[in-house]
């Protein structure tokens, strides 16, 4: 069985996606931390393109992009799916990973505005896409997945656990029980599964780096 | 035998999105419904199936509305197994197909965009970082084109042959509205020498406007993009 190993950065909700979907396949693997100020002859070599983390290393096959990371490892691993078996249930789960995905640009904006009108603006298109998520992906159901976790909950994560940080940065909260009642339940649900409890970053660090991060950003 | 297996597209006959879609249905001969929509007044039926973009294509199959035009491919892909079979079975091939199909939908069609809709100082700069993109995807299609010049049929059309032709395959009429060359022979031979076995299978023929309706399009785009630009 060739070995498997993972190219990530400590702080990385993209390189998380990866380890919970490993972990919750009880795929073995060797982690590989990346310090992005001085990247690796591994990383340049494996993702030329975009020279950025995670990547997965499988052998001698090297796959960058963390959706396609994840589903390169539904593929591989087939056994505990986190995708449906109907392929319209596929393609529903696909459009809202690919529908958050194409929201990190407004979520980036909201992290690093700082002018108030810019601020405002930000402010505003996130809480309408944050209700979107809520009401048309979450709805009622207890995990995107349904009744257990799948691919749309671990592409959706970073908000369980990153997103409070950012709004911490920020010194604005949006997502709160009472905002966002379903979000938040799922964000105590998600975080109770206990692949997801025992693989987070360091709460106090990540919301340090969030801090650092959007100082440099701002100046 | 009404209700079942009934397959339609709502599509825009300018739209790259749309084309996609269209070929993969083609290719794959699966017979379908083609329902024009004014995009300036969209019909009930597209807001009632895609309400989070309200944008088409939209394939409805079985009553059951699937969005987003890569979705939609996989899901024609996954559901209709005959050839050409659009994505590789085995997860690898798949992954890296996967990766550049991203580079192209995201990367390089957002590039196209802000070429077409800009102009001064912010078009140069789109069309720096168009050429440089081009650069990276010719060098990474050497992967799946090790012979050179690719040999494409209607038999073995797959995915990034779809986006790419819906990318590039309006070159001309870019090139006509933009007093300039997007794809080039000189700089892209292995890119170029692509779209031009692409755009002449009988199937891309039949599915491409004819050229003054795309330069009016273009045209169309480009204005309205440049007048609701603040100075």
């Amino acid at each position: 069985m060739a070995g498997v190993k993972l190219l990530g950065f400590w702080a990385s909700s993209f390189a998380y996606r990866v380890i919970w979907t490993l972990k919750l396949k009880g795929i073995n693997y060797e982690y590989i931390e990346e310090d992005l100020r001085n990247k690796s002859q591994l990383l340049l070599r494996h993702n030329p393109v975009h020279k950025k983390v995670p990547v997965l290393l499988h052998g001698d096959k090297a796959v960058a992009e963390s959706l396609v990371i994840l589903e390169y490892i539904e593929e591989t691993w087939p056994e505990n799916p986190l995708l449906p078996t109907d392929a319209y249930e596929r393609a529903m789960a696909r459009f809202w990973i690919n529908f958050g995905e194409s929201k990190n640009a407004t979520f980036f904006q909201f992290f690093k505005s700082a002018a108030e009108e810019e601020q405002e603006k930000a402010i505003k298109e996130t809480v309408e896409i944050l209700k979107i998520i809520e009401e048309q992906s979450l709805g009622d159901k207890k995990f995107f997945g349904g009744e257990a976790i799948g691919l749309v909950d671990i592409a959706f994560g970073w908000l369980a656990y990153w997103f409070e940080g950012i709004e911490e940065a920020v010194g604005t909260k949006l997502l709160n029980s009472t905002t966002f009642p379903r979000l938040h339940a799922w964000i105590q649900n998600f975080k109770q599964v206990p692949v997801i409890k025992e693989n987070l970053p360091d709460r106090q660090k990540l919301w340090a780096h969030s801090k650092r991060f959007r100082e440099s950003l701002i100046q | 035998m009404e209700e079942e297996n009934q397959i339609k597209l709502h599509g825009m006959w300018g739209s790259t999105f749309t084309k996609r879609v269209e070929l993969a249905l083609k290719l794959k001969g699966i017979p379908y419904e083609y329902i024009e929509e004014d995009l300036s007044n969209k019909s009930q039926l597209v807001l009632k199936y895609n309400p989070v973009h309200k944008k088409v294509p939209v394939l409805v199959h079985n009553g059951k509305p699937i969005i987003e035009s890569l979705i939609i491919l996989e899901y024609i892909d996954e559901t209709w197994k005959n050839a050409p079979r659009l994505l590789p079975d085995d997860p690898y091939e798949r992954a890296k197909v996967l990766f550049w199909a991203s580079f192209l939908h995201q990367q390089l069609f957002e590039d196209m965009g802000r070429v077409i809709t800009s102009d001064g100082e912010a078009q140069e700069k789109a069309t720096k970082d168009l050429f440089e993109k081009l650069t990276i995807l010719e060098e990474g299609m050497k992967e799946f084109f090790p012979g050179g010049t690719p040999s494409i049929n209607g038999e073995n059309m797959g995915l990034l042959d779809i986006l790419m032709y819906a990318l590039f395959g309006p070159y001309k009429a870019h090139e006509e509205v933009l007093e300039m060359k997007t794809i080039d022979p000189e700089r892209n031979p292995l890119l170029f020498s692509w779209v031009m076995a692409l755009t002449e299978l009988p199937v891309v023929k039949e599915s491409t406007p004819p050229h003054e309706k795309l330069v009016a399009l273009v045209q169309f785009i480009r204005e309205n993009a440049l007048q609701s630009c603040v100075a």
